[in-house]
């Protein structure tokens, strides 16, 4: 493992977000030669949801993979964390414009009357100030524990997005269920375990 | 080659590749691309439907006894999924009221109830507990015995992919495609309303009738508008109409009801 953290201490940052650029990229490439399939707004939206869901586990996983595999990638946390909003906020763009197409009467019933809509907008919003403070001055400005305490919300967004794609499904069976379950897990891991107490008799 | 209908929409249908590579039949997946992906597996011939209940010829019938004789047309029309999206298909098909005669409805009847092969080897969907296999729908006898409703055979005149319902299967144009029923094993004639799928799983999302209504929303998402598969990334939505724009030839079967209740 010490020579894995090695080469992970190594790899600059940039390659991390240059590496997770890549499905967008792919997406675009997809959109602008017309092979998104029959229904392109459809699949644009639910694969960038679905590489937010996926980047946000990867976020999540990087406390349990130091604790209980010693792997070290806190460098690349913030890089992760800023990722997943840009996906989700994609995600959220493409549902308003292209979705449903800045029809703002639907969008806003949408907004109070549908609880899955409700649920993913949250998880959206709560993500903002998380962003927002991502950089080293608003890490000096909050203090460090102030920082650390308002990104505990990250769980906050897990459960949110994790809810959100299982609301929408239409059989309980699937991918939905399978993130939703990683999710929980990586937010197990963090529940104190009981350490077994040194004795010195 | 089949006989033109009036009830054909003057819409330009999708291309045959839309209508075989995006579609829900979770018998094959729970992805719209695995029909297409897993559908070949499915052997359709030999098929029987089995027909019975309160019909005065009840028994097992071969496909080609129950095309002999069949007025088969091109019958283009709209296609609404409760997902909200929409296709124009030009299916091949016949009444269902011609099969119905045939066998001789018997006056106690007053639903068909219909069920989808259930043969989990070939359908790695039914290996999942996903649904209550076999798929159940169902109609009211008189959504059943009006014109509009179709047994289909083929798509723009060729036999029915298998991941579109082969080799025979139910298309009604007004109601959510969910009604729709594919690859039929079974037909009962019945007094009592019959029990249906997606309304055993969820039954205040999924209704008996699921009449494409634009003012009864799905509780999760709005059925106010559709996006028309096909259309590309810039298309938007359009307004969805009701009964699916079938409401000069079919809004009388509901006159009195609230659509609202009976959704």
């Amino acid at each position: 493992m010490d020579r894995v953290n090695a080469f992970a201490r190594r790899v600059p940052v940039w390659a991390v977000w240059m590496l997770a650029l890549v499905p967008l990229g792919l997406l675009i490439l997809q959109a602008v030669t017309n092979n998104l399939g029959p229904d392109p707004v459809k699949t644009l939206e639910r694969d960038l949801g679905d590489w937010g869901i996926k980047f946000l586990i990867l976020c999540l996983a990087v406390t349990p993979l130091r604790r209980f595999a010693g792997l070290n990638l806190i460098k690349f946390r913030r890089a992760l964390g800023l990722i997943t909003f840009t996906y989700v906020a994609l995600h959220l763009a493409v549902w308003v414009s292209l979705d449903l197409a800045f029809r703002w009467a639907e969008i806003g019933a949408d907004l109070v009357k549908r609880p899955y809509i409700i649920v993913g907008m949250a998880g959206f919003v709560l993500m903002i100030p998380l962003a927002i403070t991502s950089s080293n001055a608003a890490i000096r400005r909050l203090g460090g524990l102030n920082w650390r305490r308002l990104h505990k919300a990250t769980y906050a967004v897990a459960v949110l997005g994790a809810l959100h794609f299982v609301m929408i499904s239409k059989v309980w069976w699937g991918d939905a269920l399978l993130h939703a379950a990683i999710l929980l897990l990586l937010l197990v891991l963090r529940l104190p375990f009981p350490q077994r107490k040194a004795s010195l008799a | 080659e089949y006989a033109k209908s009036k009830y054909s929409t003057d819409e330009a249908p999708n291309p045959l590749n839309e209508i075989t590579s995006y579609n829900n039949y979770y018998e094959f997946g729970f992805d719209k691309a695995d029909p297409a992906r897993y559908a070949s597996a499915l052997t359709t011939d030999p098929w029987s439907v089995e027909i019975g209940g309160l019909v005065d010829k009840p028994g097992s019938y071969g496909l080609a006894d129950i095309l002999k004789g069949a007025p088969l047309e091109e019958r283009i029309y709209r296609f609404r999924c409760v997902e909200a999206w929409s296709m124009v298909v030009p299916w091949v098909g016949f009444e269902l009221s011609h099969l119905l005669n045939r066998v001789g409805v018997q006056s106690g009847a007053k639903y068909v109830a219909f069920e989808t092969l259930m043969r989990p080897e070939e359908m790695p969907g039914q290996q999942t507990p996903a649904l209550d296999w076999p798929y159940r729908e169902g109609l009211r006898l008189d959504e059943a015995m009006h014109p509009l409703t179709i047994l289909a055979t083929g798509l723009y005149g060729e036999p029915m992919p298998n991941q579109n319902g082969a080799p025979i299967r139910l298309v009604v144009p007004w109601k959510y495609g969910f009604k729709s029923i594919k690859s039929i094993v079974k037909m009962s004639l019945v007094a009592e309303m019959p029990s249906t799928t997606w309304n055993m799983m969820q039954p205040n999302e999924y209704g008996f009738y699921a009449n494409v209504n634009p003012t009864v929303d799905h509780p999760r998402w709005s059925q106010a508008s559709e996006r028309r598969v096909g259309a590309g990334l810039f298309a938007g939505r359009e307004d969805t109409r009701m009964f699916n724009g079938y409401e000069a030839e079919v809004a009388s079967l509901y006159k009195g009801m609230d659509l609202a209740v009976n959704y």
